[in-house]
């Protein structure tokens, strides 16, 4: 049930783009189409999942027993960049096709906020989805960078087919392209809204 | 180019903002009130302004291959002081900002400025680079801060000149979007008057 909340949580009620403000530059950057709104967010869940799972296990596992938790913002970044890279390296060698479509977008997720925000959030802050407060354990953890990845790719897909749509409207001089867009951003997070209160 | 020129061109010309549009994270999450968006965009000015120096004094050591992920950590290294300095001396701020602070490394600003300026100029020049890119980022934040907190809560800088609550919708996220993209519009035309 738990996990069943997780979802619903991350994706609709506490939306990581459009109530948290995290991972925006692509957001606006990458959503002109649809096509590839949906291959940035393919690329950036599963970073997401990696990247928690040993930024997890390297906080428990040496961060905290080590007693440098400060140490944590600069050791996190060097694990995402690595794990970035390393996903590139390996999806170059067995999915060559898979590596064509996401190719362009891995070396901008290592400067994409909501990876390093997901990150920081598990291990910094109690959670309660319908039961207590607690610290999430690792699965937990997994499920929620997971979830998280859902509600971004959710976003980032309305907001490129809101988008495909504006190319066509007439649009005053002065609001074409990001104004106009973030504007749109702001109607749609008020759709979101809707759901607040939900879990 | 002149000492006061790479600090004014922050402001209004190369606005990080409104015109580069880079750390839009922060702009839009930080900005509940004015008071806010000057503590974010003062904190990345600290950072900006360090990281720059000293990126700048090791430009020469640091082989071009690397350097991305070694600009990353000695980012990651100032935020770090940054947050711990913020955490003893403005706890309650700190509280506020939240995740933001330690997300100042993936700041797209201080990232840019460190491989367009800090890596090609000389430390003083890239420090007044770093305060002047600083500065107009604070004053965007700051504006977007007050503008929402006038809206919103009815109040600016925290002292309250209506009874009753704002517009809230401006306080809450899709307000964060409209007022930006409204600001945005107003800033580009001011800006294109002054430049011309």
């Amino acid at each position: 049930m738990e996990y069943i909340l997780i979802i619903i949580s991350a994706v609709f009620v506490n939306n990581i783009l459009l109530s948290q403000f995290l991972g925006i530059c692509p957001f606006l950057g990458v959503s002109n189409k649809v096509s590839t709104a949906v291959g940035m967010s393919g690329a950036v869940c599963f970073v997401m999942a990696v990247a928690t799972m040993l930024t997890y296990l390297l906080h428990y596992f040496i961060l905290v027993p080590l007693g440098i938790t400060f140490m944590q913002t600069v050791s996190f970044i060097v694990v995402i960049a690595s794990v970035v890279q390393m996903v590139e390296i390996i999806l170059k060698k067995i999915s060559p096709s898979l590596y064509q479509a996401l190719g362009i977008f891995l070396p901008l997720i290592t400067t994409n906020c909501a990876v390093l925000g997901v990150a920081i959030l598990v291990v910094s802050k109690e959670f309660s989805f319908g039961g207590e407060a607690h610290m999430l354990n690792l699965v937990e953890s997994v499920w929620y960078a997971v979830s998280t990845a859902l509600g971004f790719g959710l976003a980032m897909t309305l907001f490129a087919g809101l988008r495909e749509q504006l190319e066509l409207s007439s649009v005053p001089k002065d609001f074409r392209g990001v104004p106009i867009a973030l504007v749109t951003a702001g109607i749609l997070a008020m759709a979101f809204m809707g759901f607040a209160g939900l879990v | 180019m002149s000492r006061l020129s790479i600090i004014t061109k922050g402001i209004i010309k190369e606005n990080p903002t409104f015109v580069l549009l880079l750390g839009m994270c922060p702009t839009l999450g930080t900005t509940t009130s004015a008071i806010n968006g000057m503590g974010m965009g003062l904190a990345t000015t600290a950072v900006l302004f360090l990281s720059n120096m000293f990126i700048s004094l090791l430009a020469g050591l640091i082989p071009a291959k690397v350097r991305i992920p070694a600009y990353i950590v000695i980012i990651a290294s100032f935020v770090t002081l940054v947050q711990l300095v913020m955490q003893a001396y403005m706890s309650s701020l700190y509280e506020t900002l939240g995740l933001f602070i330690p997300l100042i490394v993936v700041n797209c600003i201080v990232l840019g400025r460190a491989e367009a300026f800090a890596s090609k100029n000389g430390v003083l020049d890239s420090g007044l680079d770093g305060i002047g890119m600083g500065l107009g980022f604070t004053c965007s934040l700051t504006l977007l801060g007050l503008v929402r907190e006038i809206l919103g809560s009815g109040s600016a800088f925290g002292y309250k000149f209506i009874d009753g609550d704002g517009i809230l919708i401006f306080v809450l996220a899709p307000g964060a979007f409209i007022a930006l993209g409204y600001l945005i519009v107003l800033f580009n035309k001011f800006r294109s008057k002054v430049l011309k």
